[in-house]
């Protein structure tokens, strides 16, 4: 992994409470990093400390090799969970001026908002006032000025409230087409299922800490409650009698003569073995292993960590 | 930098090019102007209008008591009732019953009847006539002689005349002065005011509606909060220059189309020389009542030093407000809602207001221990200052204000800006002020 973005032991203490305790993450280039953690674990007070908007006690966040300051702000592209418009002003001046905020030339920013307004096909609402758009639809135009200065890093705070399937579809496509692009993308959300699709990396931050860490398919095998899950044409009871001890039988309902069996392992035994077994007494159908989903993970990482603290 | 212009770019267009703006701008010096001009212009126009009083006398001896005038006409109705009169009233053509009652001597009241609201210059003409006729029976009656009277009449005028310091005498005028005392710090309470609660109402618009949020990562803190302040201020200088600029703009013009008019009744001069005065508005020839009119006004107002108070209005304006928008702004910052700025409004709101009180009894005594005191005190400085200046403040006076105005307001944004840093970020949490203090001593 090559050190993008670097968070070293960040530490961020508030009046009354540590919102991080000691979190480091490690954003490869080109990735899509999931930031997860329960409400109020303090992942945008990290994001916060990235964007150089409130500054860590302890640590120092590195960027591209070197420690961040706030000339790199200019390169990051940061979407805030919590985000709002001029509700008096007409969309498209107000979308140019954010740009210009970001350090864009006005005719820069004109030229870019114009494609991407008719890419996402809302130049209709370009002398529209921000109080008359929808919450989704002011999202797409958060959106658009978030990426517009083609930012090496962004940063999205769930990016996906507000949004209809359809639009989060499109939103979903951007970002990856973003990260082919060549940006590297950090984003955070509750929605595990988009965390599946899109990311390669993530964190998961619980009370202030980094419980849980690492590349999406390693976490997933780092989990995986060692079952498996088999389909088969025969008697079920052939295949508990063979594979006899340390293994745990859920049957599952039988559909148009497939018997559906979940095995659990108690103790370690080839896989194999296991399927040589099964395969002298019944037709296999298929035999995989389960793999967890980031819910589950999400929801027994941060059950786990309870019970510690 | 180059962000904290754009943002008092945003700041700035966006309330210019609000309606409300371009009315409140255009409309208020129109409306002043017009006020005044159009009332003086119904007296005079009332005025044209011959107005017959029937004088319905019991006393039997006022006749010819009461002068008329080219306007002002009476006609005595003998053996007759003023309840008559009343009937046949709108036929008759009168504009009013003057009644005499036989006891005027000992009761001093007359009773004027009519149909409308009569004119103060009628009544006022009345009372001067009937007073002097009815002064002149009793001293009659008490045996003094009439001629005692005329001579013994006194009637004390106040010239005020002022010199300066290379020996010049101007003659000043004590209601001007006072005028334009009272105006000058009503309009910098009332500027302070609205400028600092509109900086209050942005800041909390751009909380409240997350847009921070997203400015944030753009823009430090620091640089919103000032842009937005700047940006405030210069719409209020905006405001400030097209009032005065369009006040002028109307008496002068008033002046060139009223001295106009006169002058092609006169049937006296070419519009060339007319163009000249107009211009010089100095006065060299008789055009008129209305060039006596602006004469005496420019006159009056030519003791005045406008440029000195235009400059301590424009600084006072500006430290004034720096001082008390950064104050608004960290209100506006460190709360959640609009009822939740009450608590902190209240230090903020009493020190203008008691700078609004001290002004009002500094125009009476501008040089008292407590006009000079809370002149030079910076928050309320502006206001009482401002009623002083038409008046000579001694320069030390003037350099003090200002020096402890500037050394305040640097202290107030630096304080604004920390309370800002943390309070825009900072929601769904009730702030006291022991947690402003915690706020000011973040280090970052």
């Amino acid at each position: 992994m090559n050190n993008f973005l670097l968070a070293n032991n960040i530490v961020k203490q508030f009046s009354n409470h540590l919102a991080l305790n000691n979190v480091s993450i490690n954003v490869p280039e080109g990735s899509i990093f999931g930031l997860l953690g329960p409400n109020g674990a303090g992942k945008t007070t990290l994001i916060r400390i990235i964007t150089q908007i409130t500054a860590p006690d302890q640590g120092e966040i590195l960027f591209r090799g070197k420690k961040m300051t706030m000339e790199d702000v200019y390169h990051i592209g940061y979407l805030p969970e919590e985000r709002g418009l001029y509700k008096k002003m007409k969309v498209g001046e107000q979308a140019l001026y954010l740009v210009q905020l970001k350090g864009m030339s006005r005719a820069d920013g004109l030229k870019k908002l114009k494609y991407w307004f008719e890419k996402f096909e809302i130049q209709s609402w370009w002398d529209k006032k921000v109080e008359e758009l929808s919450k989704g639809m002011a999202q797409k135009v958060q959106f658009i000025v978030t990426v517009l200065h083609d930012p090496k890093l962004l940063i999205f705070d769930e990016p996906f409230t507000g949004f209809d399937p359809i639009n989060t579809n499109l939103v979903k496509n951007e970002i990856l087409r973003l990260r082919d692009n060549g940006a590297t993308i950090v984003f955070s959300t509750h929605i595990m299922s988009s965390v599946e699709e899109l990311c390669d990396h993530i964190a998961l931050i619980d009370k202030g800490k980094n419980i849980l860490n690492g590349n999406i398919d390693e976490v997933r095998a780092r989990f995986k409650p060692d079952t498996y899950e088999l389909k088969f044409r025969g008697n079920a009871q052939d295949i508990k009698d063979t594979l006899d001890g340390g293994i745990e039988f859920i049957e599952e309902p039988t559909r148009g003569g497939v018997g559906h069996l979940i095995l659990k392992q108690q103790r370690k035994i080839p896989v194999r073995d296991m399927i040589t077994a099964i395969n002298s007494t019944v037709d296999i159908i298929s035999f995989e292993e389960v793999i967890p989903g980031m819910n589950d993970i999400f929801i027994r990482a941060v059950e786990g960590n309870e019970k510690k603290a | 930098m180059n962000k904290i212009s754009l943002i008092i770019q945003r700041e700035y267009t966006t309330r210019v090019k609000k309606k409300s703006f371009i009315i409140m701008t255009i409309l208020t010096p129109v409306l002043m102007a017009g006020l005044l001009f159009g009332s003086g212009y119904l007296a005079t126009k009332e005025d044209n209008q011959t107005k017959v009083i029937a004088v319905i006398d019991k006393t039997n001896i006022t006749e010819g008591a009461i002068s008329q005038t080219e306007y002002i006409k009476f006609k005595y109705l003998t053996e007759t009732e003023v309840e008559t009169v009343k009937k046949d009233f709108e036929k008759s053509g009168y504009y009013a019953i003057l009644y005499i009652p036989e006891n005027v001597l000992i009761s001093s009241k007359v009773q004027l009847y009519s149909n409308q609201q009569t004119t103060v210059g009628v009544n006022e003409h009345i009372v001067k006539a009937l007073d002097v006729f009815f002064t002149n029976i009793k001293l009659k009656n008490e045996n003094v002689p009439l001629d005692i009277m005329k001579r013994i009449a006194t009637n004390i005028n106040v010239n005020t005349i002022q010199w300066t310091k290379t020996g010049e005498e101007k003659s000043g005028s004590a209601e001007i002065v006072l005028m334009i005392g009272y105006v000058s710090g009503f309009l910098m309470y009332m500027f302070i005011f609205m400028f600092g609660a509109q900086v209050m109402r942005g800041v909390m618009e751009e909380k409240t509606n997350r847009i921070v949020e997203v400015i944030i990562s753009s823009v430090k803190p620091f640089q919103m909060m000032m842009g937005k302040v700047v940006g405030i201020a210069l719409v209020g200088l905006t405001q400030f220059v097209i009032w005065i600029a369009l006040t002028f703009g109307i008496f002068y013009g008033a002046k060139f189309f009223l001295l106009e008019k006169s002058a092609d009744k006169a049937n006296t001069t070419v519009a060339a020389n007319i163009m000249d005065k107009a211009n010089a508005g100095m006065p060299q020839m008789d055009a008129g009542q209305y060039q006596e009119m602006f004469d005496q006004i420019a006159g009056k107002f030519s003791a005045v030093n406008f440029p000195k108070i235009l400059c301590c209005f424009l600084f006072y304006f500006l430290g004034g407000y720096l001082l008390y928008a950064s104050l608004f702004a960290s209100v506006g910052s460190a709360v959640d809602n609009d009822t939740d700025t009450q608590q902190f409004m209240l230090p903020i709101t009493i020190p203008i207001l008691v700078g609004l009180f001290v002004m009002m009894n500094a125009m009476q005594s501008p040089n008292s221990s407590i006009a000079v005191i809370f002149s030079l005190i910076p928050l309320t400085s502006p206001i009482v200052m401002m009623a002083r200046i038409p008046y000579d403040v001694p320069n030390w006076q003037l350099a003090l204000s200002a020096f402890l105005l500037i050394i305040t307001f640097i202290g107030a944004i630096w304080m604004a800006g920390k309370i800002y840093r943390t309070g825009i970020l900072m929601y769904g949490k009730k702030v006291s002020y022991a947690e402003l203090w915690k706020w000011l001593k973040y280090k970052n």
